[in-house]
């Protein structure tokens, strides 16, 4: 049963490193924007910039976390 | 413009994950044993053959807007994955995919490792080495291969490209019989990630319910957009790098894997 599980992990945690990647941030900001967008859309208003804002936030968001952590962990 | 991108998009992220994979295989195959090394490779390319053959026609089968909406998503994701680490790199914050290190620290762990003969396979450890490779490198692949051809409605162009990467890297892998060192891996990661995160972008809004200015004209507008501010991230990124290298340059020339 526990090896079972083992299994079940390693094939989770693939896939998750596969479509989420080092930063789950852009996973979850690329999901909120898709919302957004789709809202907005159904409202009639014009929906087609809320992607690249939101590409061009968490994109910055990202290497600022990256580059953050790369600092603290040379200060170390 | 689209089959020309379509092409060029595939092709490059076939040909890096064909660099890796290789650089896999060859360690495999000099360090243990190349008969076993290459039955590992045909086995990793039939298993990403067969899911190619089942996943076509059933991701065809969806509706678009479905179907945009979820691969543009996917394709963001995974787009934003590569260009984020393409310009740590070109910035000098992480360290370049070294496929020259990749290869000897490849082959140093197949030295140690205790060779075990299975069925028709000599050596279970060159052939799980090169199958695992040659799966985890190509997934990716077939994923981008499929979302990009079935968006585009042009799949045996999108396979033909891949194909085509694949038999270029693995006829350059043969012909020097060393790691392929000095292929651009980090420029040509930039491309894909530029070429990924645009196509996402574009799907994604429109599968959303989004309708762009210009219809697919957009693209043309939004490709070199996010190029440019990729770059200016990169250039602002440098100036706060660790230890500056001229082995980072920011754009199309700059970091070449394992250049001298």
């Amino acid at each position: 049963m526990s090896a079972l599980l083992g299994r079940l992990k390693v094939f989770g945690a693939f896939w998750f490193e596969f479509v989420v990647g080092d930063d789950w941030r852009i996973a979850v900001g690329v999901v909120a924007a898709l919302l957004l967008t789709w809202g907005v859309s159904r409202s009639g208003v014009p929906a087609w910039w809320i992607m690249p804002a939101g590409v061009a936030g968490f994109l910055v968001v990202s290497l600022w976390h990256a580059t953050r952590k790369a600092r603290a962990a040379r200060r170390r | 413009m689209k089959g020309a991108a379509l092409f060029l998009a595939v092709f490059l992220a076939c040909a890096v994950e064909a660099v890796e994979a290789t650089t896999i295989v060859l360690a495999a195959g000099t360090a243990r044993n190349w008969r076993s090394a290459l039955q590992g490779t045909a086995a990793g390319v039939g298993l990403l053959a067969v899911t190619v053959a089942a996943l076509g026609p059933a991701v065809s089968a969806v509706p678009l807007r479905a179907l945009r909406l979820v691969v543009g998503g996917l394709l963001l994701v995974l787009g934003l994955q590569w260009l984020r680490k393409a310009i740590l790199r070109a910035s000098g914050h992480k360290a370049l995919h070294d496929e020259a290190q990749i290869y000897l620290d490849e082959i140093a762990a197949a030295r140690t490792a205790a060779a075990e003969k299975k069925g028709v396979v000599d050596d279970w450890y060159a052939f799980t080495l090169s199958f695992k490779g040659v799966v985890l490198e190509g997934l990716e692949v077939v994923f981008i291969a499929l979302t990009f051809g079935s968006n585009q409605h042009d799949l045996p162009l999108a396979a033909v490209a891949a194909i085509a990467a694949i038999v270029t890297v693995a006829v350059a892998g043969i012909a020097v019989r060393a790691p392929l060192a000095r292929v651009p891996e980090n420029t040509m990661k930039f491309v894909v990630g530029v070429m990924l995160t645009s196509f996402g972008m574009f799907w994604g809004a429109e599968g959303a319910g989004a309708k762009w200015p210009g219809g697919d004209a957009a693209l043309l507008a939004l490709v070199p957009a996010v190029a440019a501010f990729s770059l200016v991230l990169a250039s602002v990124l440098k100036r706060s790098a660790p230890v500056p290298s001229s082995r980072t340059v920011v754009g199309p020339t700059a970091s070449w894997a394992g250049e001298p």
